[in-house]
């Protein structure tokens, strides 16, 4: 009950009590030298001296007092800062390893916080937005997106959440001037600028209602970087009439500056009201459609509402719609996600390369922190005789421990305060890393807030304890007597010894877990770049021509595509041509439609459907897709022709079970189409995806005058793009094709998180290695210079130099050959968990073992070298004689 | 809580049976016990204060001494300490330790 008594010390003042106690001793001392015969000032001042060491006598009663605890600290502090300040070498060291170590958190948690946590700049309470999709019990992967109708009927019956935010990133061509570029932007609910609480810097958000009615509001709110950069802050903008997707939109508002919507990745140009969605999809008005799903979405719950909850009641809501609306909504439902889960933004695809990046960084901390543990011991003996001085004194081991423990703290806090320096220069690093895409203004900003600085703050406390602390329990257990020999000072006892060994070990180990990672992701990224998504990716250019913002019809669209393809199959180096709504890997979705086939029956709760494309005729060959049976469209697969289609072999195999499906029929949203051909699986969306139904349906048949436009050709995109650019302004001298790259290029933008993974593993696995090696080198530097005389010893006994190298090496490498050991064991158990990251590469792949054995061996080699070559020289008298 | 870990050496253990002895002939403040060890030993042992208030404080944690506030002789308030039941028990054992300390050395300073 020690500290209940301790408690009670503190407030009735221990302090005042021992003052009161010692003038009594001192006032009865001087009665005492009186009585002997001393004058009584002199027997005073006797007295006073015979108290002597009152500070000390006070130092160890005061332990039960909080406010010389606090004094203590003060001073702990200010020598500890004199420490620091005489041994600059040290401290820097220190503080470079630690600054390394905890700004690479701070950076990761600043990413994880801006891009994750709270990812929407002047969004408020984004602690209660959760993200809304749809669901599809029959297809894999079950994610669908909700159509406007299921939406409005889940807002109007739902009591969990306060706001139902829709929205859809959509694109256009922006031409202010005689400039025209790509933007991307939103169609948002009406109330979405007062649900997330942020409001226009310039005019309004957009009103109750102007989100209903076919194209019937066409109004646009634009960012402060449009404003600014394509208006040139224009005070006069709103109420101005601007173009977007072809129709004149007037400007309603200005965003504040700072924000850029509410998707992860991207920083958002304009938004207008889901009213404007047919515009924007060129024609197809989904408003109605009760089966057409476009919404992506976010809730607001209600303060103190779980999501388990909010899940709950809009399964209920969906499971009610799936009976009322059986045709269009068998086998829906809703999913609810927290927003660092949010599937249909790049949250997706970062998450597990943060969650990669998290683990990383912590390894090197934990790496940094060894070292600086490893510099403390040994600066330790250094400090031996002070430490032994203070503890004769009569200063209390546990002062001298929490001296230590104040002086890692100081070191740590001015490597946090680096650290958070560090993070904030890294702040742009994903967006550098992440390949660009045009039209695209990307942002995966880090955000350095309160949070991310107590985070920061809690690891600098943590790594203290992490690498003072041992170091601390040790100096301060020193061996009042065994300091007095001669020997003891100079390289520790052997229990600081064995720590230091330990600490090396999990150093080696540690870095080889983040080189096989590093290893394995590099196999990846080669694995993925060597796949084939089932298209030529060498040989074949794409772009897309949007005719529909250009103001064309259907039927003049219809012609200049046909015209562009004849004038571009003429060129030289160009083989074939073909346009299609889509091509392979966009970021932008396939339709999907609920198809029927005779004499396959679903199951009853589902609803199978098939994702598909609109091509022109030669499009397959064009992209080098092999047809297994059956031929592809053709010029006469026209509007005024039977309807076809082409199926995959995915398709193929689901639905008419090995059978060829050519000259059989398929119902696509309740229209026949009779298959003409079969064409090879290959990926349609990105590298990774699982294969599941796909199919074709002529352009002609399924119009859409915003299409891309595939090439193959000899030629580089660089050489071809004047040729294309001619022949479109010979057409049209109005329209520019957008940035026209090869398919490799458009596969490679799909691996960007693989690609980012790699940076982060191959960057800090290397720095991993640099600060165990000197971890290693510190350890054999202190082992020769302390068995110096063992050394010298046996050089006089006839050892030659190669024996004593021969002698630190082994050391060194059994070392670090237990440390490796280790290390394969942790990376066996820890590799799986990149999981997705890796493409077709085991986690236990021999090969990313091996060569992070190599390349930790290596380092270990180069960082004994230095003490080996200095063993060797041994000088047998002068290391005996010293 | 390293305090407790601390063991008692040699030389501590020796001011707590000389105070323990001192206290064991009744209540006495700081300076009394100071004075009286000096004395009766003939100023061979002198009581540093430096080491006599820490252990005084340390025992009355421990509960072998108890003290509190009084007005003396000369109307001084001096701090007071006892002897609690745990404290005699104590000094039993402290006693008995001191015997076996000497006799052993006694034995080695003969033997050599």
């Amino acid at each position: 009950m020690g500290w209940i008594r301790r408690l009670r010390n503190t407030f009735a003042s221990a302090e005042g009590d021992f003052d009161e106690e010692r003038r009594f001793h001192i006032a009865e001392r001087t009665d005492d030298y009186v009585r002997r015969g001393m004058a009584p000032e002199a027997a005073r001042r006797a007295a006073l001296a015979r108290f002597g060491a009152v500070t000390l006598a006070k130092e160890r009663t005061g332990d039960a007092d909080m406010f010389r605890w606090i004094d203590d600290i003060r001073r702990d502090a200010a020598y500890a800062l004199r420490m620091l300040r005489r041994n600059p070498g040290f401290s820097l060291l220190a503080t470079l390893c630690l600054t390394l170590g905890i700004g690479a958190n701070a950076a990761v948690f600043s990413w994880i916080e801006g891009i994750l946590l709270r990812p929407y700049p002047l969004v408020v309470d984004q602690d209660r937005l959760v993200a809304v999709t749809g669901t599809n019990r029959g297809a894999r992967p079950d994610r669908d997106d909700v159509s406007w109708p299921d939406w409005i009927d889940l807002q109007r019956s739902s009591t969990l959440a306060d706001a139902f935010i829709a929205e859809k990133i959509t694109g256009t061509t922006l031409s202010v001037g005689d400039r025209a570029e790509r933007a991307t932007g939103s169609m948002v609910s009406a109330n979405y600028f007062d649900a997330i609480g942020v409001r226009p810097i310039l005019g309004r958000g957009f009103d109750a209602g102007e989100d209903s009615g076919r194209n019937a509001h066409p109004v646009a709110v634009i960012s402060y970087e449009t404003w600014q950069n394509r208006f040139r802050g224009d005070p006069d903008v709103v109420g101005k009439t601007q173009v977007l997707a072809g129709l004149p939109h007037t400007i309603v508002g200005v965003a504040p500056k700072g924000f850029y919507g509410t998707f992860v990745g991207y920083a958002f140009q304009f938004w207008v009201p889901a009213s404007m969605q047919g515009q924007f999809d060129a024609g197809v008005y989904k408003l109605e459609d009760r089966g057409a799903r476009w919404i992506e979405g976010y809730l607001r719950l209600k303060p103190g509402v779980t999501i388990e909850q909010a899940q709950a009641e809009m399964s209920s809501i969906a499971a009610r719609l799936e009976a009322e609306y059986p045709e269009t909504n068998r086998g829906r439902g809703v999913r609810l996600y927290p927003l660092w889960q949010t599937p249909f933004n790049n949250a997706a695809a970062l998450l597990p390369t943060l969650g990669v990046a998290l683990v990383v960084v912590v390894a090197v901390l934990l790496i940094a922190c060894a070292n600086v543990g490893n510099l403390l011991l040994l600066r330790g003996f250094a400090r031996q005789q002070e430490m032994t001085i203070r503890l004769s004194l009569g200063v209390g081991r546990a002062r001298l421990v929490r001296q230590l423990m104040t002086e890692g703290l100081i070191l740590a806090a001015i490597a946090a305060a680096g650290g958070l320096v560090v993070a904030r220069w890294l702040r742009d690093a994903l967006a550098l890393l992440t390949p660009p895409r045009g039209g695209v203004l990307l942002r995966l900003p880090g955000e350095i807030d309160w949070r991310v600085i107590a985070a920061s703050a809690a690891l600098c406390v943590v790594s203290t304890m992490l690498f003072a602390l041992a170091p601390a329990m040790i100096a301060s257990n020193v061996d009042l007597a065994g300091a007095l020999k001669a020997e003891a000072g100079v390289g520790g006892g052997h229990r600081s010894a064995w720590i230091r060994s330990t600490l090396v070990l999990v150093q080696m180990a540690l870095s080889f877990v983040l080189l096989v990672g590093g290893a394995l992701l590099i196999e990846s990224l080669l694995a993925v770049r060597a796949a084939s998504p089932g298209f030529s990716t060498d040989g074949v250019l794409t772009t897309s021509v949007d005719l529909f913002t250009a103001g064309y019809q259907p039927q003049r669209a219809k012609v200049f595509q046909d015209a562009l393809i004849d004038r571009l199959q003429t060129l030289a180096g160009v083989e074939s041509a073909a346009f299609s709504r889509m091509t392979p890997f966009s970021y932008r979705s396939y339709g999907t439609a609920p198809i029927a086939v005779d004499g396959y029956d679903a199951p009853p709760d589902r609803q199978p459907t098939a994702d598909y494309n609109e091509i022109g005729p030669a499009f397959l060959a064009t992209l080098g897709i092999p047809l297994v049976s059956g031929r592809e469209f053709t010029r006469a697969d026209d509007e005024a022709a039977p309807l076809v289609a082409v199926v995959d072999e995915t398709m193929a195999a689901q639905f008419w079970r090995g059978l060829d499906p050519v000259g059989r029929r398929v119902q696509v949203r309740g229209r026949w189409m009779t298959i003409v051909g079969v064409a090879r699986t290959a990926r349609y969306r990105n590298l990774l995806e699982t294969p599941s139904p796909f199919f074709y349906v002529p352009l002609r048949q399924n119009f859409s005058a915003v299409a891309a436009l595939q090439i193959r050709t000899r030629q580089s995109a660089a050489s071809l793009r004047p040729a294309l650019v001619r022949e479109i302004h010979a057409l049209d001298p109005n329209i520019a094709p957008s940035e026209l790259i090869s398919m490799r290029e458009q596969v490679e933008r799909t691996t960007a998180a693989q690609r980012i993974s790699v940076t982060i593993l191959v960057v800090f696995g290397a720095i991993a290695v640099m600060l165990a090696a000197v971890g290693l080198y510190g350890v054999m530097a202190a082992t020769v210079s302390q068995r110096a005389r063992e050394l010298a010893l046996r050089m006089a006994l006839g050892a030659r130099a190669e024996d004593l190298v021969t002698l630190v090496l082994s050391k060194a490498l059994a070392l670090t050959a237990a440390g490796m050991i280790i290390g394969i064991a942790a990376a066996l158990l820890v590799t799986r968990l990149l999981g997705y990251l890796l493409y077709r590469v085991s986690p236990r792949d021999p090969r990313a073992f091996a060569s992070a054995a190599i390349v930790i061996g290596a380092a270990s080699l180069v960082a004994c070298f230095v003490p080996a070559w200095r063993a060797s020289r041994t000088d047998p008298l002068r290391a005996l004689r010293g | 809580m390293l305090r407790r870990r601390r063991k008692p050496d040699a030389l501590q253990g020796t001011l707590d049976l000389l105070v323990l002895k001192t206290l064991s002939r009744g209540p006495q403040h700081g300076y009394g016990i100071a004075a009286h060890v000096e004395s009766i030993s003939g100023d061979i042992l002198r009581v540093e204060e430096g080491s006599l208030y820490p252990a005084l404080h340390r025992m009355e944690h421990l509960g072998w001494i108890a003290a509190d506030w009084q007005t003396t002789a000369n109307n001084r308030r001096a701090r007071i300490y006892k002897l609690t039941r745990a404290g005699l028990k104590r000094l039993d054992e402290e006693e008995l330790r001191w015997e076996r300390l000497t006799k052993g050395v006694g034995k080695v300073l003969r033997f050599a």
